[in-house]
This record gives C-alpha cells, structure tokens and sequence, in this order.
C-alpha cells in the first residue's frame, strides 16, 4: 500500500521546497529544531489529524474481529479466536453470493449509463453560446446533489412508485400498471436513474473546467484547416478531456464494490434481499442488525481489501499508460 | 443567444441543431424542477384534488396549509427538526474550524512533516473503513446514543480540506510574507489576512458540511437506538417510506391528507437547502471549486 504513497513522498516535497523557497533551507537544521519552529502549524492540523487517525484509520484494527467470534459485551481482548472460520462461513452462504452479484450488476449499470452522462452534458452545456443560459441551466442541474437520498428516493416513490404518476400515465395509455419500485428486475436500472436524477449535473463540473481549459487557439486552427464541428469535437474536444475521464474511471473502479449504501438500504425491502441486497447492506444487517459480527466484519474486510487493490491498481495501470494517476493528482 | 458571443471561426448552427438542442435542455431542466413543484402543489392541495391528479398535485386551485398544521402539531416532527437543526449547526461550526485550522497549518510546504499529514488526511478519500469497523469503533468510545455519535464521525471532509488548503495556498504570498517581517505570527496571520480574505470560500465549505449534516441518516441509524432523538430524515423514512409500505400491506389506498401531509415534511426537508443553495451556487458556477478540485 505505501509503495505509490512513497513515490510522491518525502523525495518531491524535498525538492519542490528547495526549488520554492531557496532562501530557507529546512534540511539543514535538525529535525528537533524544525519542529519547533513550526510548532504553531503543526499544532494548528492535531485536531484534524486526529480526528482522521481515529476515525478512518483505528477502525481498521475492529477487523481483528474477522478472527473472532467477536462478542461487543466481552470486547476484542476476550472474544474467542476462530481462525478462518468466518470466510468459510461467508463463502457458504448463498446471502453472500446474492449479494456479490447484485453490487456488480448494479454497478455495471451505472458504469454503462451514469458514467458518460455527465460527459454528454457537460459537451451540451459548453456548446451553449449563450454564457447567461448556461448559468441558468448550470446552477438548475447542481441542484438534485444537495438533495438527501430520503427525500429523492421519496419523490421517486411518489412519481414512479405504485400510488405514483408513472401508472396513472400507463393506464391512461391503455397499458398495464407498472410499479418500478418493487419490480426486482428493474432495481439496478431505478437506483442507476436516481444516481443520474442526483448527480449528472454536479458531475459536469469537472468536466467543464477540463473543457474549460483547452485552449481556443486549437479551435480556431482546426476550423481554419477546414474541421468541421464535429471533426473538432472528435479531433480536439475529446482529447482534452481524455486525462480526466481516465482518472475518474480510476477512481469507480476502485468503488466498483460500493454501492450507494444509503439509497440502497432505503429500497431493498421493497423489492426483496434476492435482488435488493449489495454487500454494504448485507454487511450492515448481517452485523449491525443481527449481531453476526465475526462474518460481517470477514465480508467487510474481504471488500475492503478487494477495494484497495482495485484502487492501487487502476492508479498503476494509469501511470504505465503515461496519465497522471490519483496520487500525484491529489497531493500537488 | 446574442451573436456577438460566437468567434468568427464558428459556424451558425443549423436550425434543426438548434432545436433539438433547446428541446433538450428544456426538458433536462424541467425534469429536475417538476419532482420539486410536484411536491409543493400536493402538501398544499385538498384530498380530492389529490384523487383527481393521481397523486401528485402541480398547481392545486386553492391551496390550503392543513398538511402544514398537522406536521408542526404532531411534535413528531417539530422535535426531530430541533435534532438537526442542533446537528447541522454545532458540527458545521465544529468542522469548519477544525478543516481551516488543519488546512492552514498545511498550507506552507516547508512545515516539517506537513506533506505526511496531508497523505494522511487524503488517502482517507480513496478507502473507508465499512460499517461494522464504525460501529465497533464508536461503540468502543462509547459514543453510541451519545449526541456526539451525529457529529463526530463525520466531523472532517478530505475534500473540503483540500478545497480550503488550495485555496490558503494562492493567496498572494507577499503579503503574508510581509506581515511576517512585521513581526505578526502564524496565529495572527491566519486570524488577520488569511481568514478575512478566505470568506467566500469558507461559506463554500460550510454550506458543503451544512448540507452533508441536514441530509444525514446514517449516523443516527447506525448510532442512536432512540427514534425519539432521531433527526428529520430518519423521521422522513418511517414517516414516507416505511409509512407506505404499511398501508399497502393493509390494503386500501393511502387516504389523501397523508400524502399531503408526507409531502409537507418533505418540503420541510428541503425548503433549508433550496435557501441556502442561492449562496453556494454563484460560487460554483464562477468556478471557485473548480481550481480546487483539478489541483
């Protein structure tokens, strides 16, 4: 895990400091010295620290209780160990499998039809002259991402649900009543709606500002040479905006195993574990609900190692293929 | 569309490009609004007027508050409104300033060690930890059914402290360094030229944590056993959700002045954050964010 970690670490801060400021040359006191002399900041980001050391990395040691038959009245230090004894259980259960393949087919889904609509507005949005129209149609389509899942999976129940306005229109229409909502089949296609509903206009922002950035002069060079426009979109547009879309594949392939926890558990009883269940929820009501922990804390380990792997690797896969991966993004 | 804002190299669209280009975003924009109208016409709107329109009202003809008289007489939701209304201001309040303080204080690259915490606080972007390691961990601190538990595990965004550092970072470095060799320290810098100049991106990210504690759920469903001491969405899921699965199962339909009444707690759920996003979003749209999240 540390190797990327390392190759933008203590070596690129060393020399972009030294390049920055040549008039402070922190390498040559000793360590001592510099922490004093930087005491006030340091001890400006211990709250923070802090709060992400406990917070995001003890619970990392709770997966101790993937061995055990972890017990929360006894604690870690008394529960019985058990060994491997956890996986086996979660490899047997046909829950877990269920679950496994609902994650993946929801996240195939979104993959297919969320991931290239932010694109697709994003490239409709810019190709509006009219800066004012844009700002209006801009600041409507950020709007849905400030919205919580309760409130959206309620307007969904209200519009497409059974009581909704969906089967209403369909029996008007001299078709049967359809009810999304609980249609097993269909949950991986609703939860994928609600995701593009939610945030297919906060995702162009990203886009925006790579399209943003491509200079005009290529433009106006492609269409000098005779680009028409869609030749300029192919030639140009499209380009510009490769690096960013590889970078943010990167980072869903890292969450392929996430699913929306929140929208998910609020819809899975309306259609049923079998198809209902990803491995988020199947986590939370295995463990939290009843009180297996030992096999919810082995299937939660599982997915986040699976996870972190997936992460590291995409993250390789970019830099060998000459694209700035996640860390060296985030940490300039 | 005014012309002068096409360059010269580009050519006039077609008309029928064109079109179908308005015919789009019309339709885009109205299928973000209409969920919203649709909410507030039924919560306003009689029981037979609900009948009639299938359930989901635009304009009700005479709009009437019984649905809001009912809600705010119940207590039900009166008392989970004062619970977020206490989440989302004491750990907006809490968060900003720990994210600033900590943002500031790795601002300046040659901090011994400033890089490591900032890896640190970033990698928590790319994993998390799962729900059962939260739970045992907050049940470990003996958090659980704690007020603490709605605020604390989500107290710090790795996103808003990069937004805010990179931002602390392009500020004109002449004048800090020039207070520096008046004499003021870190301390006085951050509270006398870094923050006055940093306002708006600071109501950015508080907005942003405001936001993210009004819309939250999942610590109070993971944490807190008491539905009494739940917060508004909690109450919004039984109350909608879970509410209409139980009539379903008897039967018969849901009686109109529930749906109104459903739909005004949802209005109570969102009118916060329609009167907040004015503010949030001229600042996205003039590209604030944007600068932050590409560096």
């Amino acid at each position: 895990m540390t190797t990327p970690l390392e190759a933008v670490g203590p070596g690129t801060a060393r020399r972009r400091t030294g390049a920055e400021s040549p008039a402070v040359t922190p390498q040559r006191l000793p360590l001592r010295k510099r922490l004093w002399r930087d005491r006030v900041m340091l001890a400006l980001t211990l709250p923070g620290l802090l709060y992400f050391l406990v917070f995001h990395y003890v619970p990392l040691f709770g997966y101790v209780a993937a061995f055990q038959d972890y017990q929360p009245y006894i604690g870690f230090l008394d529960s019985q160990w058990v060994g491997l004894q956890n996986f086996a259980t979660m490899l047997g259960d046909p829950r877990f499998w269920d679950a496994v393949g609902n994650t993946l087919r929801i996240t195939l889904t979104q993959l297919v039809l969320f991931f290239p609509a932010p694109i697709a507005l994003a490239l409709l949005l810019n190709s509006v002259v009219s800066e004012k129209l844009r700002r209006f149609v801009q600041s409507v389509v950020y709007l849905p991402h400030f919205i919580g899942w309760v409130i959206i999976v309620s307007i969904f129940q209200q519009v497409v649900g059974g009581a909704g306005v969906l089967p209403d229109v369909l029996e008007s229409a001299g078709l049967p009543r359809y009810d999304m909502m609980t249609d097993p089949d269909a949950f991986p296609l609703l939860v994928t709606l609600q995701v593009i509903w939610k945030d297919c206009g906060w995702g162009t922002i990203i886009f925006l500002a790579a399209l943003l950035s491509i200079p005009s002069e290529l433009y106006e060079a492609a269409a000098m040479d005779g680009a028409g426009r869609w030749r300029r979109l192919w030639h140009v547009t499209l380009p510009g905006i490769t690096p960013i879309v590889i970078l943010l594949l990167i980072l869903n392939l890292g969450s392929i195993l996430s699913v929306g926890f929140e929208q998910i558990l609020l819809q899975r009883d309306a259609v049923g574990p079998e198809s209902g269940e990803v491995l988020d929820t199947f986590v939370y009501f295995n463990g939290v609900q009843d009180g297996q922990w030992g096999p919810a804390a082995a299937v939660g380990l599982v997915k986040a190692v699976v996870g972190a792997v997936l992460v590291l690797g995409a993250n390789k896969v970019a830099h060998l293929l000459g694209h700035e991966g996640v860390y060296r993004n985030a940490g300039r | 569309m005014r012309a002068g804002d096409r360059p010269a190299w580009m050519e006039k669209p077609s008309r029928l490009g064109a079109g179908l280009k308005a015919i789009v975003i019309t339709a885009i924009t109205l299928l973000v609004i209409y969920p919203f109208v649709g909410v507030l016409g039924t919560s306003l709107s009689s029981e037979s007027e609900i009948a009639r329109s299938g359930g989901f009202v635009l304009l009700p003809t005479s709009p009437q508050l019984d649905a809001y008289r009912a809600v705010f007489d119940g207590g039900t939701v009166t008392r989970a409104l004062l619970v977020s209304v206490l989440v989302t201001s004491i750990g907006t309040l809490a968060g900003v300033t720990v994210t600033v303080c900590m943002a500031y204080g790795l601002s300046r690259r040659e901090v011994t060690g400033s890089k490591w915490i900032l890896m640190v606080a970033l990698f928590t972007m790319l994993f998390n930890p799962g729900i059962i390691a939260n739970f045992l961990l907050v049940n470990q601190l003996g958090l659980l059914n704690s007020f603490g538990a709605l605020v604390l595990p989500s107290l710090v965004s790795a996103f808003n402290l990069v937004v805010l550092r990179s931002f602390f970072m392009n500020l004109p470095g002449e004048l800090l360094e020039s207070a520096r060799m008046d004499g003021a320290g870190d301390l006085r810098i951050l509270a006398r030229i870094v923050l006055p100049l940093s306002k708006a991106v600071i109501a950015v990210v508080s907005l942003f944590y405001a936001v993210a504690y009004w819309n939250n759920f999942f610590n109070a469903l993971l944490y807190i056993d008491d539905s009494e001491r739940h917060p508004l969405p909690n109450i919004l899921r039984t109350f909608i959700l879970q509410g209409r699965t139980l009539e379903s199962a008897v039967g018969t339909e849901a009686p109109a002045p529930v749906q109104a009444i459903q739909m005004a707690v949802l209005v109570v759920a969102i009118v916060p954050i329609l009167l907040v996003y004015p503010f949030l979003q001229r600042y996205f749209t003039k590209g604030v964010l944007t600068g932050a999240i590409k560096g």
